[in-house]
């Protein structure tokens, strides 16, 4: 196996205080390799949203340590970590999250836009974004207009523009149709075997979860099995 | 995210929300409306005021007058008679232009003369022509002005009086030459005018006069004026059959000194004539008194600007807060995506800049537009008594200074939702429903 790309030791994570204090993570170890795909699965209010936020440094731990390629995240200025989340990650998220009433081509080229790339630069890149997503045509619709489907592509495209090394997938076919759902999740197994970029998958659906190499259970903040899946 | 980026993405949320938008800008617009309006009258009084000073107002010259008692008018009631102190006018006319105040006796004139600086003194006489008649065009009332000492006309034709000159000579006002039967400003200098006064026994006589040049109305008002030799000859002729016994007196005198004599030498006369018990005034200090008056009524008129300026700041915070609520998944997004806080509150900064630039911009454009139309319009008929004076300037400069102004306001008005913007969680963010 290569080198791990993100690593967390001992995480904690408590909201609150004193008796209204919640432990949403009570002590999660992992390592993600390079290239892996993994699913974080569990039911709502387990901690998985919580150990994603945190693997994907939106959030900072209680106790505990994430590690980004070996570098401790805690030990960084805000600007780095902006900058490496900027870079390294991509999102796809279950809501979506696209900026109604822009262009789908400006969504995509959103994280171009925050990285300070030249406009004729990231026009280029977010067409070739598209286009690998076959959405190309769809480049000057209004994003509010498109279907569920084509919605998740356009955040697909959106988190692979920056050429990121770990996609995050927060419930990617949570708001799709059977059919449409496996079509997207196709596109994300895709890129992780032929492009190699990490892919961590937080679900509740365990169909999707065997396609991935690995499984991480988590139940009530704490990791309670790992599968292997060939 | 670079900042023309930041520009360009500040600038199109504006225009999202279309009707906010405009709301807000038009409260702006009514206060930078208002403020550019009233700076265009200060600028435009207080230039036509300038002008006015170093047209007509001669350098070297001021009024006279014996300082007002102000024992004479006090609350305890009128003050106890003296023979030998009050010198009141001989003459109707004289005692109207005093008012309240003393006037000059020829001691009094002796005595100005005396003062360190002084040139010259010339008693203002009270000449009361009865008509001026220019041919066998009939004869029409006279107002005659003889302190011509003290201002430079601002002529339409021809030249200034001589105060020199042996001539008789006149100056009228370009709103007499149409009665007294003159075809244009240009054709009636040069000409002969016969003036008709009475003397002390009520005998007519007839006084000839050189019209030496024609005079654009002022705010001294458009009187015809006479030259030195001139009044003096219209003097004698009134004091024809006056007894000895009956003395002259003066409502003021005007004094000459040295020409190119420095401000704080002119402040120094003026208080040694204080001290003499005499109050003297350049045509400066006359016009900067009707300034100061002005300037008063536009310093409230600006307050009432400012005070709707940050009324619109108030619905600068208003509309950005809910744009900030709006857009609350899309700065979890771009914060998620790595955006930093700081480029997230200069993006909101910069909205609320642009929405006060868009009003005051908006504000002050058609503010010179109505602005000048309204200007043009009053100097062709209600203004057109003093020509020269366009009631509304616009200088850039000041305009410039709104816009900044409310672009300031804006600004601070911005910090709020902007900080609420930039502290936003983007967990928390993008969970928000």
């Amino acid at each position: 196996m290569s080198t791990a790309v993100l690593e967390t030791r001992d995480l904690t994570r408590s909201y609150g205080r004193g008796s209204s204090r919640f432990d949403a993570l009570k002590g999660v170890s992992l390592s993600i390799a390079d290239g892996e795909s993994v699913a974080i699965v569990g039911k709502s209010g387990s901690g998985k949203s919580t150990l994603m936020h945190l693997l994907a440094l939106l959030d900072l731990p209680s106790t505990g340590q994430v590690m980004l390629n070996g570098n401790d995240a805690a030990r960084v200025g805000s600007g780095t970590l902006n900058r490496a989340r900027n870079a390294s990650f991509g999102f796809v998220f279950q809501q979506f999250f696209l900026i109604p009433n822009a262009s789908v081509l400006e969504n995509v080229m959103l994280p171009l836009k925050i990285a300070g790339v030249g406009s004729r630069a990231r026009k280029r890149r977010a067409m070739d974004a598209l286009k690998a997503l076959d959405m190309d045509d769809k480049a000057r619709n209004r994003a509010t207009d498109l279907s569920g489907g084509q919605k998740q592509r356009v955040v697909i495209a959106r988190a692979l523009v920056n050429n990121p090394t770990v996609i995050f997938a927060d419930e990617p076919t949570g708001n799709l149709d059977t059919t449409t759902g496996e079509t997207v999740a196709d596109i994300l197994f895709t890129l992780n075997k032929e492009r190699g970029i990490t892919l961590v998958l937080v679900t509740h659906d365990a169909d999707l979860a065997t396609r991935c190499d690995r499984s991480i259970y988590v139940k009530d903040g704490l990791i309670v099995g790992e599968e292997q899946h060939s | 995210m670079k900042l023309v980026d930041i520009l360009k993405t500040a600038i199109s949320a504006t225009f999202r929300s279309k009707l906010r938008t405009t709301l807000t800008v038009v409260a702006i617009f009514i206060g930078a409306f208002t403020l550019t309006i009233t700076s265009a009258i200060g600028t435009g009084v207080s230039s036509y005021i300038t002008t006015q000073v170093s047209s007509i107002g001669a350098t070297n010259a001021m009024t006279v007058t014996k300082a007002a008692d102000a024992a004479s008018s006090s609350s305890s009631g009128p003050k106890k008679y003296d023979p030998s102190t009050s010198a009141s006018s001989t003459q109707g006319q004289s005692r109207a232009v005093s008012g309240q105040a003393s006037v000059l006796t020829s001691a009094d004139i002796t005595k100005i003369s005396s003062t360190k600086g002084v040139q010259t003194v010339s008693p203002s006489a009270q000449v009361s022509p009865d008509y001026i008649q220019y041919g066998t065009h009939g004869k029409y009332v006279l107002s005659l002005s003889t302190n011509s000492a003290l201002t430079k006309a601002d002529l339409a034709a021809g030249s200034q009086l001589s105060s020199t000159s042996t001539t008789d000579q006149i100056l009228l006002p370009t709103t007499y030459l149409h009665n007294l039967g003159f075809a244009s400003a240009t054709q009636a200098v040069g000409q002969t005018v016969t003036i008709g006064i009475t003397d002390y026994t009520g005998t007519s006589h007839m006084q000839q006069a050189t019209v030496v040049g024609i005079q654009n109305a002022t705010l001294f008002g458009g009187g015809a004026e006479s030259n030195a030799a001139l009044t003096s000859a219209l003097e004698s002729i009134q004091k024809t059959g006056q007894p000895a016994s009956v003395k002259t007196n003066y409502a003021s005198a005007t004094i000459t000194y040295k020409t190119g004599t420095s401000a704080t030498a002119v402040t120094q006369l003026k208080n040694t004539l204080k001290t003499e018990g005499y109050t003297g005034q350049t045509v400066a200090d006359q016009l900067g008194s009707f300034e100061t008056v002005i300037n008063a009524i536009i310093d409230v008129l600006d307050a009432f600007a400012v005070i709707a300026l940050i009324a619109a700041g108030f619905g600068i915070i208003n509309t950005l807060l809910m744009s900030v609520q709006e857009r609350t998944r899309e700065i979890g997004l771009m914060k998620a995506m790595g955006m930093g806080g700081g480029r997230i509150y200069a993006l909101f900064s910069f909205e609320a800049i642009f929405i006060g630039f868009l009003g005051s911009a908006l504000g002050a454009g058609i503010a010179i537009g109505v602005g000048t139309l309204i200007s043009n319009a009053l100097a062709g008929s209600f203004l057109s008594a003093l020509p020269g004076l366009h009631i509304l300037q616009f200088a850039p400069s000041s305009i410039a200074t709104i816009i900044l102004v409310v672009m300031a306001i804006a600004f601070l008005a911005g910090t709020l939702p902007a900080r609420r913007a930039a502290r936003q969680n983007p967990i928390e963010a993008l969970r928000y429903e």
